[in-house]
């Protein structure tokens, strides 16, 4: 077995994928069918990611993996590891160093700019496939615009629970026009998908599917006027850097219940305690 | 005092080297060669071709050897290898009726030109321990290979049934065949689509599949017209020579089953057919394909959709692949803690909302 | 003519072409954007930036259409050596290359199925100048408004009035390129 090609890929395959994304910045939301082909990681793990970063990777690159908004987390490491490997770019924890950020579930705290590209890792990427598991009928429906169905479930949620029951994987309308799995990213993430000045690709191999939000894209995510949208979180703040606005991981620390709050975003929180700021329990632990 | 979790790259690392010392096993064992895998494994082997969309016993043996014999784990490393080949061409169709046969049996006619050909086959033997095999380095000495005549060209089963009219015949679909493996998926898919799908899809799924249709899952009556395993050749078209080019042989298992006929006013009764391909020898895989092409061919043979899953396209053709279905089955061991906080919040949420009246309910006698 | 055939394509494909295609991402991420490319030399007219972009993005699955002006000989050649791509009709083409006029009437190419939109051509339009004046672009990859010097306004009307429907367009000067996807609302500067 001989090397292998820069990010892997070789080229025809990155000219497909890179075709397939153009479609997909081009029709916002639009889940655009590519060839996926097998990656020397499993399905499920990552695979849609990795082949849009390949494809839109170039050696002037600084590349971050999250997973869990974490750089450490090992499905994270391992990804990191393979474009450092097969494409040696420049890789960082740092979100405001980087050019490309592949994650898995997180939209970085630290707001994105114009030269930076997100790129998700999505493992269902169609909105209506637990509405309707078909390709056939779910096509049908984004063809149609009849997006009743997705409505009618957010609305039994309000029925039964009194409020919509969708904590993850919150859909969302973009430009008004499609509707778009974000992919399973907190609710609290929502906001950050609309109008965001970075590029933002969502792969999703298993699923064979590429779609896009162009910066400054219109995103909605749905709702009803009288139980509107709301991102949240828990009711914390975090227990190092002391930051209120950064979505939190609940770590438990004994057998006694006692439990600790912290960002799930290790590189803000990590920024944040170099500059001085200290949560409830950042001292003991700094 | 709470640190964060670190070391992933160091965890990585070991778990690296624990797996590489673990597939070793003990030292005092001899380690395997690759070519006793391809030789003594040969059905492994196989499977791993097939199901990797790769004909390459060697590397098929080296994979199922680096993937400590665990069959979808090196069908894994043949698809994520065969991925990064370039694509230098595509062979003529091979063509079956000139195989070299090592095995050629019908289930449907007592006797027939060409002869049943049993061949290597498991299927009279009694599954009986032989505890002769562990005494290793005791070879015994070479069993004499029973004298075969020499087998000429073996005609198709089908093709008497088909000159007398009594079974369907085949659609030409158009000469664009597509690629599973450099196209996304479409829905509805063609025939050829499909049994590409099959071809490479799991042995097991597969299996199960068939055995509903068997058990009125989507009932087809099948009967194995012919089952026949051999080498075929492999002719690639050089357009600068203008004739088909021999660049090498493989060895196929081919089924053909001869099922239920259908008739209606219009259309005389007749027999129909599914079709099982399959790379190297492996029947059972064969056998199970042809009975689920069939039963995917409802609609085209005009019959009701009964709502057996081995009849539904989308589900079958969704579903068949091991190596799509591990990577997202094994997935979910991956760290989902935000979603999981989410919920964990929401849940909270609502339980906070509904106390006061369960409360309220339980006071009540 | 065969040894021009030969030369002016990418000497490291793989970086050169992972460039290119960054830029192409950009420009058609953010429409009304010129930005410029390199490592192509093709045989005129076919400009710097178009044929970066025939480097980039084409192949033998990538059925091509050279309008009038564009489809000379020492250019097909050229194609056909670096990217294999088919040469065909309008209708049949992923990506059509030529001057706007020439390309006219851009009706004749896909314009993808309600169900699958993706299925559309590119267009590659080559204009003797580039500039950020004219037409006003607003919609997805615009944070307020950007300005393009369009070659006329009413087929892009049409185009947009169409989607999810319709193609999309690269414009091409020199070594210059920008994008305007088929969702880009275009009114008069």
């Amino acid at each position: 077995m001989s090397d292998y090609n820069f990010a892997y890929l070789d080229e025809q395959t990155k000219r497909m994928i890179r075709r397939a994304i153009l479609k997909g910045v081009a029709i916002p939301g639009y889940q655009v069918p590519f060839a996926s082909r097998e990656m020397p990681m499993p399905y499920g793990w990552g695979t849609g990611g990795v082949q849009v970063t390949a494809a839109c990777l170039t050696p002037d690159d600084v590349l971050k993996v999250i997973d869990q908004g974490a750089d450490d987390t090992t499905n994270a490491v391992s990804i990191r590891r393979f474009f450092q490997k097969t494409a040696g770019v420049e890789v960082t924890e740092a979100t405001a160093e980087a050019t490309i950020i592949q994650t898995r579930h997180r939209i970085p705290e630290t707001p994105l700019t114009e030269g930076q590209i997100l790129v998700y890792q999505v493992p269902i990427p169609e909105p209506l496939r637990f509405l309707e598991p078909r390709e056939t009928e779910t096509r049908r429906m984004h063809e149609l615009e009849e997006y009743g169905l997705m409505h009618v479930k957010l609305y039994e949620d309000i029925a039964r629970h009194g409020t919509i029951a969708t904590s993850y994987d919150y859909p969302v309308r973009v430009e008004g026009r499609y509707v778009m799995d974000p992919s399973p990213i907190p609710k609290f993430d929502n906001p950050k998908l609309s109008g965001n000045p970075a590029l933002q690709l969502f792969g999703a191999g298993r699923e064979q599917r590429i779609y896009a939000l162009p910066p400054y894209t219109q995103v909605v995510s749905l709702d009803f006027e009288d139980h509107p949208f709301v991102a949240s979180k828990a009711e914390h703040d975090c227990d190092l850097c002391g930051a209120s606005d950064s979505y939190l991981d609940e770590v438990i620390t004994d057998d006694q219940g006692n439990r600790m709050f912290v960002c799930s975003d290790t590189d803000y929180c990590r920024t944040r305690r170099a500059a001085g700021l200290v949560g409830r329990l950042g001292g003991e632990a700094a | 005092m709470y640190v964060a979790v670190k070391g992933g790259e160091r965890a990585i690392d070991n778990a690296h080297a624990w797996l590489a010392e673990v597939r070793r096993g003990d030292r005092d064992v001899p380690e395997l060669t690759v070519a006793q895998i391809r030789e003594q494994m040969t059905l492994a082997v196989n499977r791993v071709m097939a199901e990797g969309s790769l004909y390459d016993p060697d590397l098929a043996a080296l994979a199922i050897k680096q993937a400590r014999g665990d069959l979808i784990e090196a069908i894994f490393l043949v698809r994520a290898y065969r991925t990064t080949l370039p694509r230098l061409g595509s062979s003529a169709p091979v063509e079956t009726g000139a195989m070299a046969v090592t095995r050629r049996i019908s289930a449907t006619f007592k006797d027939l030109p060409g002869g049943q050909i049993l061949g290597p086959t498991f299927d009279y033997t009694h599954r009986l321990i032989d505890f002769a095999l562990a005494a290793e380095g005791a070879d015994a000495a070479e069993p004499a290979m029973p004298a075969v005549d020499k087998v000429e060209e073996v005609p198709h089963v089908m093709e008497f049934l088909n000159k007398d009219g009594l079974i369907q015949s085949e659609l030409q679909e158009g000469a664009q065949v597509p690629d599973l493996t450099r196209e996304p998926m479409e829905l509805p898919a063609s025939r050829p689509l499909r049994l590409q799908a099959l071809a490479r899809s799991d042995e097991g799924f597969l299996l199960s599949l068939a055995y509903s249709t068997q058990r009125g899952y989507g009932r087809t009556h099948a009967f194995v017209g012919e089952l026949r395993i051999g080498t075929v050749a492999v002719e690639m078209e050089v357009p600068e020579l203008g004739f088909p080019v021999e660049i090498g042989e493989i060895e196929l298992t081919e089924c053909e089953t001869v099922n239920q006929f259908t008739g209606s006013k219009t259309e005389p009764a007749q027999f129909t057919r599914g079709y099982g391909l399959v790379l190297g020898q492996s029947e059972r895989k064969a056998i199970s394909m042809s009975l689920v092409d069939r039963a995917l061919r409802w609609r085209e043979l005009g019959e009701d959709f009964s709502g057996a899953p081995a009849q539904d396209e989308e589900f079958v053709l969704m579903h068949a692949d091991n190596i799509q279905a591990t990577g997202f089955l094994e997935h979910i061991k991956l760290p989902h803690y935000v979603d999981f906080q989410a919920e964990l919040e929401l849940i909270r949420k609502l339980r906070r909302e509904t106390e006061p009246s369960d409360l309220a309910a339980e006071e009540q006698p | 003519m065969m040894s021009q055939a030969l030369g002016g394509g990418f000497a490291d494909a793989p970086v050169q072409s992972a460039r290119a295609f960054r830029t192409a991402l950009d420009a058609m991420a953010r429409p009304g954007r010129i930005l410029r490319v390199g490592g192509a030399k093709p045989p005129a007219p076919l400009s710097v930036a178009a044929g970066v972009l025939l480097l980039t993005l084409c192949d033998r699955t990538t059925p091509l259409h050279l309008a009038p002006g564009h489809d000379a000989p020492e250019i097909r050649d050229w194609v056909t050596f670096h990217t294999g791509a088919p040469l065909v009709t309008p209708g049949a083409a992923a990506f059509a290359l030529g001057r706007w006029e020439a390309l006219q009437p851009v009706t004749r190419f896909r314009i993808g199925q309600p169900d699958y939109p993706d299925r559309s051509a590119t267009l590659i339009v080559e204009l003797d100048e580039l500039t950020n004046e004219g037409a006003v672009l607003t919609g997805p990859g615009i944070e307020t408004v950007a300005r393009l010097s369009l070659p006329e306004l009413s087929a892009f009307h049409l185009n947009r009035d169409i989607f999810p429907l319709g193609y999309d367009t690269f414009l091409t000067s020199r070594d210059k390129i920008a994008g305007l996807p088929r969702s880009t609302r275009v009114e008069a500067g």
